[in-house]
């Protein structure tokens, strides 16, 4: 059973409905630490500010839950987006501590001036994968939806397991045993993203 | 960097998809969910649905049929028409809108924008600049509500990202739509210069030239499509179609 985790934030409808598109229908959204201790597949999504993020998930009191499933059972976790961001120690954007599954960290683009390069990085790139995982083939041309002001910078480079450019090349994808991330938006990435999904859902 | 986007914007008039001229004579050209579902098949960057009449006839978006077009639309989607309060874009960006288009709400209530920027972020949001040519010859921002927007189009730019805080500028020029005669490269161009945001220009593309030079002579952002995308030739049948990106965006 496949749960995307309803922490108040998020494009929660559109994960689904690209999730049953490709076919996977032992799925539902769910914000309940019952529902989410019976997962066997989780998906944090995430459209908002990092310490929102955190706030939203103490007030839930889904952190001790999300802990277990993912720290000691192991529960294959795909983060995306903020979700990403939130899997890290912390976050330039907050204050708040974050998941700490991750070694990274969350911050702000900062580009050089000359470039002429607009914050929020938003719209469509390319992302070049470093490392055979699970979810997307190392050598096919991937393109995906990016919209996002902060990045992650893993201090563990092995961590980090795809690259996108911005500026410079920055982290989009980590990888950490059962914990996945990726800074874009797969279920608006058209059949790049399905993809992913249905490689995510396969694990 | 993010690539150039091509966006075909889908004009709904409450119960199908329409196609104008000049802003008028509405052309009905088929369901909403069946093109959006073979634009997807054509992989589009971005899809944006306006409905022209919500305003107009003061009455709400049709949330039940929107949320049955974002449940088929595996790219980013923008709506805009008849959004009026707070509640209104929640529960648009909560069925699956990425992006929420304003225009005749600029002038009748600001406030609500800003603090939807405030609560979703400024790249929720993008306002929607129609602009035409007044009897004296000089192009100004045109509201079909007859509001007067007693800015010239530059300044009225400068108010929306610097006051209001949108993230995005959809500029649409009145005169140019459904013409296939090519885009307002002038104005667009004269924009892009004055705002720090990204710009999408739409209103009169007729050809994937027009396309390439918008984006990469121009400079804009993004490239809105209309007639293109619903018709098969100028003055021709209904076709949902799409150019071939591959041939027009560079990486």
């Amino acid at each position: 059973m496949l749960v995307i985790v309803d922490y108040g934030l998020g494009n929660l409808d559109s994960v689904l409905n690209i999730f049953k598109k490709i076919g996977t229908n032992d799925i539902l959204i769910s914000g309940d630490k019952e529902i989410i201790s019976r997962a066997t597949k989780l998906i944090l999504p995430g459209v908002g500010s990092f310490d929102a993020g955190m706030r939203n998930l103490e007030e839930k009191e889904l952190t001790p839950i999300l802990n277990q499933k993912v720290l000691i059972e192991k529960t294959p976790i795909l983060g995306i987006c903020l979700g990403m961001q939130l899997l890290t120690k912390r976050s330039e954007e907050g204050v708040k501590a974050g998941l700490g599954w991750i070694d990274a960290e969350t911050i702000k683009f900062n580009l050089d001036p000359t470039l002429k390069l607009k914050v929020p990085h938003m719209g469509w790139n390319y992302i070049k994968v470093q490392k055979q995982n699970p979810l997307i083939d190392m050598d096919s041309k991937n393109r995906f939806y990016f919209v996002h002001s902060y990045y992650v910078k893993c201090f563990d480079e092995n961590q980090s397991i795809a690259t996108s450019h911005f500026g410079n090349d920055f982290t989009c994808m980590v990888n950490k045993g059962n914990i996945y991330g990726a800074q874009f938006h797969p279920e608006k990435s058209l059949k790049f993203g399905m993809k992913l999904l249905e490689n995510f859902a396969k694990i | 960097m993010a690539l150039k986007r091509i966006i075909p914007c889908l004009l709904y008039d409450g119960s199908g998809l329409v196609k104008t001229v000049k802003f008028k004579n509405p052309s009905y050209v088929g369901d909403p969910i069946n093109a959006i579902k073979i634009f997807n098949d054509k992989e589009v960057d971005e899809l944006i649905v306006l409905d022209i009449n919500a305003s107009k006839e003061k009455r709400k978006a049709n949330f039940h049929k929107i949320a049955d077009m974002a449940s088929e639309a595996f790219m980013p989607f923008a709506y805009g028409g008849g959004v009026k309060t707070f509640e209104d874009f929640a529960a648009l960006y909560k069925i699956g809108v990425e992006k929420v288009i304003v225009n005749s709400l600029i002038q009748e209530n600001p406030n609500v924008i800003k603090k939807v920027i405030n609560d979703y972020g400024s790249q929720a949001v993008i306002a929607c600049v129609d602009f035409k040519k007044s009897i004296f010859g000089k192009k100004l921002p045109y509201s079909y509500l007859g509001n007067k927007i007693k800015l010239s189009m530059v300044d009225y730019a400068k108010y929306l990202t610097n006051e209001i805080g949108v993230g995005e500028l959809m500029l649409n020029s009145v005169d140019l739509d459904g013409t296939w005669e090519g885009y307002d490269y002038e104005s667009i161009h004269q924009l892009l210069n004055s705002v720090e945001v990204p710009v999408i220009a739409c209103g009169g593309c007729g050809s994937i030239n027009d396309l390439k030079k918008v984006l990469y002579e121009t400079n804009a952002n993004a490239a809105a499509i209309g007639s293109m995308a619903v018709y098969s030739k100028k003055g021709m049948g209904v076709l949902i179609n799409f150019p071939n990106r591959e041939s027009i965006i560079l990486e």
